[in-house]
C-alpha cells in the first residue's frame, strides 16, 4: 500500500509543538526525542500502557521538567510559563478524581474557582457546561452515587468549566460500556465543533480515534512512530462498494457494471476475495471526486438502478499494520510532515 | 436523495432554536492569588461542616460548643457571685481544654487534606495555575483560621462576661489580649503538626488516630517524666522536659511571656533564657510543619 502524506488544510496555527523531548527517569526512559507538531482540532495520541503518554502531558502541563528538549503549548514555552499555560488547558485525568460526598455542581463550582473564574461565573459557566456534558437533574446529587459514565462527564465538566483553548483528556472511554463509549466519543468531537476547544485526546484503542480526530500521533516506547491527519489514512485509500440492480436486458447487472467501468478505465477490486457472501458487490478505489461521477454515468447508461454506492473506510489499525515494513520510511516523512 | 434534504435541513433548523449553544467565556480570570483565597475559604467553611452534608457539621459544631459552655458557666458564676476575679485566667482556658481542641484536630486536619489525596483530586489543583505553596498555605491557614475561632471563641465569651460583671477592665483586657496571643501560637502550631500527619496517609480514620496519639501520648510522657523529676527534687529539669510536647511547649511560652502561671508541676515555668528556647522552638516546628508539607506535596503532584 502506498501512503501519500498531504499537507493538511489546517490553518497555520500550532496548539502544540514538541522538539526533541526527552524525558528521562533513573531506570527508565519515558520519552525519547519526540518531535511532533499538532495543529487545532482533535489530536490523538496513540500507544500501549507505559508508552510514554501521560509523561507527555505532564510536560506539556508545565508540572515536570523535560531532561531535554522543548516544547510549546499555545505558542508558550513549557518550562517558564507552566502557570500561563494552565490557565488556558484543561485537564481531564486517567484515574478517579471526584470526592463522593459533594454534588456535581459544588464540586465543578470549586474547579471554576480554582481556575480564576469569579463566584457568579463560575456557578453559570458550571451550569452551562454541565448541561452540555449532559448531566441534567443529576448533578445537585451527590456524586458518590453516580455510574461511571456520569462520573466520566464531570470529571470532563470539570475540564471545560473555564472555558480553555485546549482540552487534554487522558483515557477518557476507560471503564465505559460501548453505549458510553461511542457517547463520549460524539462529546469529544463536539468539544471542538460546537465549542470549538481543541483537543489532545489519549488512547490504547487506535479504533476509537478514527472516528473521533482529525489527527494522530502514535507514540510507542517513548519515539515518534508517526504522525499524521487521519484523512490521509483513509480518504487516499477510500474505497467505493458499489450495488447494482439486474434487469431483463441485463441478468447480471454486477457483470456488466464490471466491464462498462473497466471500459471507462476504472479498475475494480476482486470483490469476492475481500467480502465474503457479497458477490453482488462491487469494489473500487476512488481515485478522486469524478471517480463517483463515471459510476453514475456507467449505471445509468446500462439502465440498472443504484442499490448503493457508500465509502468503505480502512481501519488505522490495519493501516498501521500494512505499513510495519515501511515503518522507518514512514517515520521519516511523518517527522518531515510535522515540522 | 433530493427529497431528503430539505428535511434534514428542517430538523437541524429546529434543533439550532431549542439548543442555545456554547457560550464562550472572555470575562475575567482571576489568577493564583484568588484561586489561593478562594481555597482558603473554601476549607474554613469545610472545617465547620459549612457547605458539606449535615453528618460532617455534627462533630465540629459539638466540640463548638463543647469549648464554649466551660467559659458561659464560669461567666454565669463570677456573675452571680459577685466574684473579683475569673476563675480561670485566659491563658490557662485552652491548656484545660486541650483534649476537646486535640480531638478537634484530629477530625479536622484529615478531613481537609487526606479526602484529597485519597479521591485523588490533588492533580486537578496542580492542573490549575495554583501552584504547591499556594495549596498548602491555603489549607495551613484555613486549619490555623478554624482552630483560632474554637479557641478564641470561648476567652471571647470570657471577657464580655467579665466585663458586664464589672471586673477591672485594664486588667481584663490585658489578660483577654494574652490569651489571644497565646491561642493564635497554638493554632498554628496544632494545625501545623495535624496537617503533617494527615497529608501522609490517605486513609481518614487512620489520620484521626495518628494525630489524637501524637498529641495525647506526647503529653502523657512530658507530664508523667516532669512528675517523677518533680518527685526526685530535680525540679531544675522540668522546664527542659515541657519542650516535648506541644501542649506543654505554649504552657511554656505562655508563662514566660505572656503572664499566665505554668501548669507544670510545682508552678515551675522556664526562665526567661529558657522561655527564648520555647519561642524559638515553637517557631521552628510551626516552619518545620509547613516546609515538610511543601515537601509532601511537590512529591505527590500529580
Amino acid at each position: 500500500m502506498i501512503f501519500v502524506v498531504c499537507v493538511t488544510t489546517f490553518e497555520d496555527v500550532t496548539v502544540i509543538a514538541t522538539e526533541s523531548l526527552s524525558k528521562r527517569f533513573p531506570r527508565v526512559t519515558a520519552l525519547d526525542r519526540l518531535s511532533v507538531d499538532v495543529g487545532p482540532g482533535v489530536t490523538g495520541l496513540v500507544g500501549a500502557n507505559g508508552a510514554g503518554k501521560s509523561t507527555l502531558i505532564k510536560i506539556l502541563l508545565g508540572l515536570s521538567p523535560a531532561s531535554e528538549g522543548r516544547a510549546e503549548v499555545l505558542g508558550l514555552d513549557v518550562a517558564s510559563k507552566g502557570a500561563a499555560i494552565r490557565e488556558r488547558v484543561g485537564y481531564m485525568p486517567e484515574h478517579d478524581c471526584l470526592p463522593p460526598d459533594v454534588s456535581a455542581t459544588e464540586f465543578v463550582v470549586h474547579m471554576a474557582r480554582m481556575s480564576g473564574l469569579p463566584p457568579t461565573a463560575a456557578r453559570e459557566r458550571t451550569a452551562d457546561t454541565l448541561r452540555h456534558v449532559g448531566l441534567y437533574e443529576e448533578r445537585y446529587r451527590p456524586i458518590g452515587g453516580y455510574s461511571t459514565g456520569m462520573k466520566q462527564r464531570v470529571k470532563l465538566a470539570q475540564a471545560l468549566v473555564h472555558d480553555p483553548q485546549l482540552v487534554f483528556l487522558d483515557e477518557p472511554t476507560n471503564g465505559l460500556d460501548p453505549v458510553g463509549r461511542d457517547e463520549m466519543l460524539g462529546l469529544i468531537r463536539r468539544i471542538h465543533t460546537d465549542f470549538g476547544i481543541s483537543v489532545l485526546v489519549t488512547s490504547h484503542l487506535l479504533g476509537e480515534l478514527e472516528r473521533t480526530c482529525d489527527h494522530v500521533v502514535v507514540v510507542d516506547g517513548g519515539k515518534l512512530l508517526r504522525s499524521s491527519s487521519t484523512t490521509d489514512f483513509t480518504q487516499t485509500t477510500t474505497t467505493l462498494a458499489i450495488e447494482v440492480t439486474d434487469t431483463d436486458a441485463r441478468p447480471d447487472g454486477t457483470l456488466a457494471v464490471r466491464e462498462a467501468l473497466r471500459a471507462r478505465g476504472v479498475e475494480v477490486l476482486d470483490a469476492n476475495s475481500a467480502l465474503p457472501g457479497a458477490g453482488h458487490v462491487l469494489l473500487l478505489t476512488a481515485q478522486g471526486e469524478e471517480t463517483y461521477d463515471v459510476v453514475r454515468d456507467a449505471v445509468a447508461e446500462l439502465g440498472l438502478g443504484l442499490v448503493r454506492m457508500e465509502q468503505r473506510r480502512h481501519h488505522i489499525s490495519e493501516v498501521f499494520t500494512d505499513s510495519d515494513a515501511e515503518n522507518d520510511q514512514q517515520r521519516k516523512e511523518a517527522v518531515g510532515h510535522g515540522s | 436523495m433530493a427529497v431528503e434534504h430539505p428535511v434534514t435541513a428542517a430538523t437541524g433548523d429546529q434543533t439550532r432554536i431549542h439548543n442555545i449553544g456554547y457560550r464562550s467565556y472572555d470575562g475575567p480570570r482571576l489568577g493564583r492569588a484568588y484561586a489561593r483565597r478562594s481555597l482558603y475559604s473554601q476549607s474554613l467553611r469545610g472545617a465547620y461542616g459549612l457547605g458539606r452534608s449535615v453528618k460532617s457539621k455534627v462533630l465540629p459544631m459539638l466540640l463548638f460548643v463543647v469549648m464554649c459552655v466551660p467559659a458561659a458557666i464560669m461567666v454565669a458564676v463570677a456573675v452571680a457571685t459577685k466574684a473579683k476575679e475569673l476563675p480561670v485566667d485566659y491563658t490557662r482556658y485552652a491548656i484545660i481544654m486541650q483534649a476537646v481542641i486535640s480531638l478537634y484536630v484530629a477530625s479536622q486536619a484529615p478531613q481537609s487534606v487526606s479526602r484529597d489525596l485519597r479521591f485523588k483530586t490533588v492533580p486537578l489543583y496542580f492542573s490549575r495555575p495554583i501552584e504547591t505553596a499556594d495549596y498548602v498555605r491555603a489549607k495551613f491557614a484555613a486549619l490555623a483560621s478554624a482552630l483560632f475561632v474554637l479557641t478564641a471563641a470561648p476567652l471571647l465569651v470570657l471577657y464580655v462576661g467579665a466585663l458586664l460583671a464589672k471586673l477591672d477592665f485594664a486588667d481584663q483586657t490585658e489578660g483577654f489580649g494574652q490569651g489571644l496571643v497565646s491561642v493564635a501560637l497554638l493554632s498554628l502550631l496544632f494545625a501545623g503538626i495535624g496537617l503533617v500527619i494527615a497529608s501522609v496517609t490517605p486513609r481518614r480514620g487512620f489520620g484521626i488516630a495518628a494525630v489524637i496519639a501524637v498529641l495525647t501520648i506526647s503529653y502523657g510522657a512530658v507530664s508523667t517524666l516532669q512528675a517523677i523529676a518533680e518527685a526526685q527534687n530535680s525540679t531544675g529539669s522540668i522546664p527542659w522536659i515541657g519542650l516535648f510536647s506541644p501542649v506543654t511547649l505554649i504552657d511554656g511560652v505562655q508563662s514566660a511571656f505572656l503572664g499566665a502561671s505554668s501548669a507544670f508541676p510545682g508552678g515551675a515555668g522556664p526562665s526567661d533564657g529558657q522561655g527564648v528556647v520555647y519561642v524559638l522552638v515553637l517557631l521552628g516546628l510551626i516552619a518545620a510543619g509547613y516546609g515538610l508539607l511543601i515537601r509532601r506535596y511537590r512529591k505527590v503532584g500529580l
